[in-house]
């Protein structure tokens, strides 16, 4: 299983004649001994099964209530905190544990496999946040925000706004320089962790005339003045906060710009793209966790004398959900690895990411089916899988927004 | 020279790669034993002995406790489980490496591997002071390792652990025991072996930079010969079957009626 660190030259010209047919991308193949989509290293195994039993253990027994009362348990962001799931991918100089993304991805799908709520807030934290101060930061505001992130602080990220979502640089907030000093109007709406994060990506248009050209990434903390203005009450994922926020007149200093003014769209542009897996990664988690709720009832659910699971509709429905459920693994974690390795990865984290979110819904509510009366009441959980399912055809890009992603490579390619 | 009343420790535990308490088990078609072509991971016992020795050192700290070392014996697979010791907290690992079809090492060969083992540690700055190990495997349950290496070894041995208190001053540790009529306290003299139950204390989970840092910390290789055991079985199993299916039981309307079904069934005395 370990194939990643024993790499033998393979003969090119098999390779290369298959990645000049099937490839939509240039790559260079040549030194590797390639190995299955599943293969992990020995450090990625050990966290994934750390993980589980974290998920399992800790967050297992409150997801029920985290879900009813609408709140994340505090302790539960403590325990992430305490596993160093919170600073997966950050070097270990700035507290993190320097992890490979697809260790980031590995958590953000065990934790889903319990609670899909606690995963989005380990997924923003990590994929979006870390990794924008990490790619984009100066030394400076590394090695001020990623300790601290890795630590104890929740991040957020915050783009979407009452009026641009999909047309996220539509966006209004405004941003007007005042000596040192950068002052913020606006509101955002939509935002993940908002109610718990202390510390927040803020983009915001410096000059409007520009359009998006103007727009400009933002480090604020909760006590600048950052208001948390309605919890939004929602079908799923109930236990992540989603929040509406307001600037009045929040005065940020000018160290707090992140890569330069103007460059925020850059920086968005590119870091959804990887936050695209992660979302792959939750969905994928998710269906994996109603499945695996709902198959093992079928075999002692007895009904006209035999396990439900033993019946040929049934079996032939598993199966179903179990190939959906395989493409959705290869294609998030194939995405992930491209990325790893430097390939682009775009048109893959698109597609990885619409298509968790369709076996997510389907898988999900099947699930519920196959656990007749008892998966639609609360007390299983399994009806929660479903309604958690949702927004992934939703947030971070919505299912609309991927096909036409894809579609503009396939334009490109073919036309 | 080092004053003859502080002692420092060196704690050996050995682990063993066992099938997993999740996994449902079945007999093989041979009925020679049972499917092992199943999850596996660190004998549950085990974990909680790695986590004691870990606490020992947080509770009497890094001079007192100098060294945390897990061993395991087994096919290669087995190094897993060594990663995951490392990970939550032991300081090297030893795997003597059995081949890959080599039927599971009996408890008394375990005994003697481990006691040459702490044969090899010598006398000096890297002596065994204490063994913490499982009280048993989930999968075998036998439950014997431990004290025979007491035996073979000639030390102190408190199994069932409850509780560890550890007075390295005096060269005494406290172990309350798990027995059937509660618990019992028995103060052994330095070095002892240690089984751990169940109560003792509660693993914790292998966060994600221990799991980075363990990728340094050592791991020896040897072999059988290294150590002068023979892995021979000594016992043979002859068969292996699934317990009797459950019978449904019936309801009784009085006590009486309870004795009188008792009585029927040949369990009380007439």
């Amino acid at each position: 299983m370990l194939r990643l660190a024993a790499r033998s030259a393979k003969p090119l010209a098999t390779l290369r004649s298959a990645s000049r047919t099937f490839a939509t991308s240039r790559c260079v193949r040549s030194e590797r001994s390639p190995a299955s989509l599943d293969t992990f290293t020995e450090e990625e195994q050990l966290l994934r099964e750390s993980v589980r039993r974290f998920a399992v253990d800790v967050v297992g027994p409150k997801v029920r209530e985290m879900d009813e009362n609408e709140m994340m348990d505090p302790s539960v962001i403590k325990g992430l905190y305490e596993q160093g799931l919170m600073g997966i991918e950050t070097s270990a100089d700035h507290g993190g544990a320097e992890c490979s993304f697809t260790s980031a991805i590995i958590a953000i799908e065990e934790l889903a496999k319990v609670d899909p709520s606690v995963s989005v807030l380990c997924d923003v934290h990590n994929t979006l946040v870390n990794t924008v101060i990490r790619k984009y930061g100066n030394k400076e505001q590394q090695d001020k925000w990623l300790p601290l992130l890795a630590e104890s602080k929740l991040g957020s990220f915050c783009l979407s706004e009452p009026a641009s979502g999909s047309d996220a640089f539509a966006l209004q907030t405004r941003a007007k320089k005042e000596g040192s000093h950068w002052i913020l109007n606006g509101s955002k709406m939509w935002i993940t962790n908002s109610y718990e994060a202390e510390i927040f990506l803020i983009f915001a248009n410096a000059s409007l005339i520009k359009g998006y050209k103007g727009i400009t990434c933002f480090i604020a903390t909760k006590d600048m003045g950052v208001q948390i203005a309605k919890k939004e009450e929602k079908l799923g994922i109930r236990a992540s906060s989603t929040c509406t926020i307001n600037f009045d007149d929040l005065k940020i200093p000018e160290e707090n710009v992140l890569g330069g003014e103007g460059k925020g769209y850059k920086i968005a542009i590119e870091i959804l793209n990887e936050g695209r897996i992660g979302i792959a990664a939750q969905m994928l988690g998710l269906a994996q966790g109603a499945f695996d709720k709902a198959v093992p009832y079928t075999f002692e659910r007895k009904q006209f004398g035999q396990p439900i699971g033993t019946f040929q509709g049934m079996q032939f429905q598993m199966a179903q959900a179990a190939i959906d459920i395989e493409t959705a693994r290869l294609l998030t974690y194939n995405a992930a690895r491209r990325k790893e390795e430097g390939l682009p990865f775009t048109k893959e984290a698109a597609m990885a990411k619409y298509w968790s979110s369709v076996v997510a819904q389907r898988v999900s509510g099947q699930a519920i089916e196959w656990a007749g009366g008892v998966g639609f009441t609360r007390e299983t959980g399994i009806e929660k899988f479903w309604r958690d399912s949702k927004i992934g055809a939703i947030y971070e890009g919505t299912s609309n927004i991927q096909l036409q992603t894809i579609a503009k490579f396939l334009q490109k390619e073919y036309s | 020279m080092r004053p003859s009343a502080a002692r420092l420790l060196n704690i050996l535990v050995p682990v063993k790669r066992a099938v997993d308490y999740s996994v449902k088990i079945r007999v093989n078609p041979q009925q020679t034993g049972i499917d092992t072509n199943v999850k596996h991971s660190m004998n549950p016992f085990d974990e909680i002995a790695v986590e004691e020795a870990i606490r020992l050192r947080e509770t009497l700290g890094a001079s007192v406790v100098k060294s945390i070392k897990a061993v395991t014996i087994g096919p290669p697979k087995s190094v897993d489980i060594l990663r995951t010791a490392l990970a939550v907290g032991a300081d090297s690992a030893v795997h003597v490496a059995l081949p890959e079809s080599a039927p599971s090492p009996e408890p008394l060969a375990v005994a003697k591997t481990l006691q040459a083992l702490i044969k090899k540690a010598g006398d000096g700055e890297s002596k065994v002071d204490m063994v913490i190990l499982g009280k048993q495997a989930i999968d075998d349950d036998l439950g014997v390792t431990g004290q025979m290496l007491a035996g073979l070894l000639g030390w102190s041995q408190a199994t069932f652990a409850s509780k560890v208190e550890v007075d390295e001053g005096k060269g005494e540790v406290v172990v309350t025991r798990e027995i059937d009529g509660g618990g019992e306290e028995v103060r052994c003299k330095l070095p002892v072996v240690i089984t751990t139950d169940l109560r003792l204390n509660e693993p914790r989970y292998a966060s994600l930079p221990n799991i980075m840092k363990a990728k340094k910390k050592p791991v020896e290789k040897l072999s059988p010969e290294d150590l002068g055991v023979d892995y021979t079985p000594q016992l043979e199993t002859l068969k292996v079957t699934e317990p009797p299916k459950r019978v449904g039981g019936g309801k009784v309307a009085s006590v009486e009626e309870l004795v009188a079904k008792l009585k029927e069934a040949g369990v009380t005395a007439a």
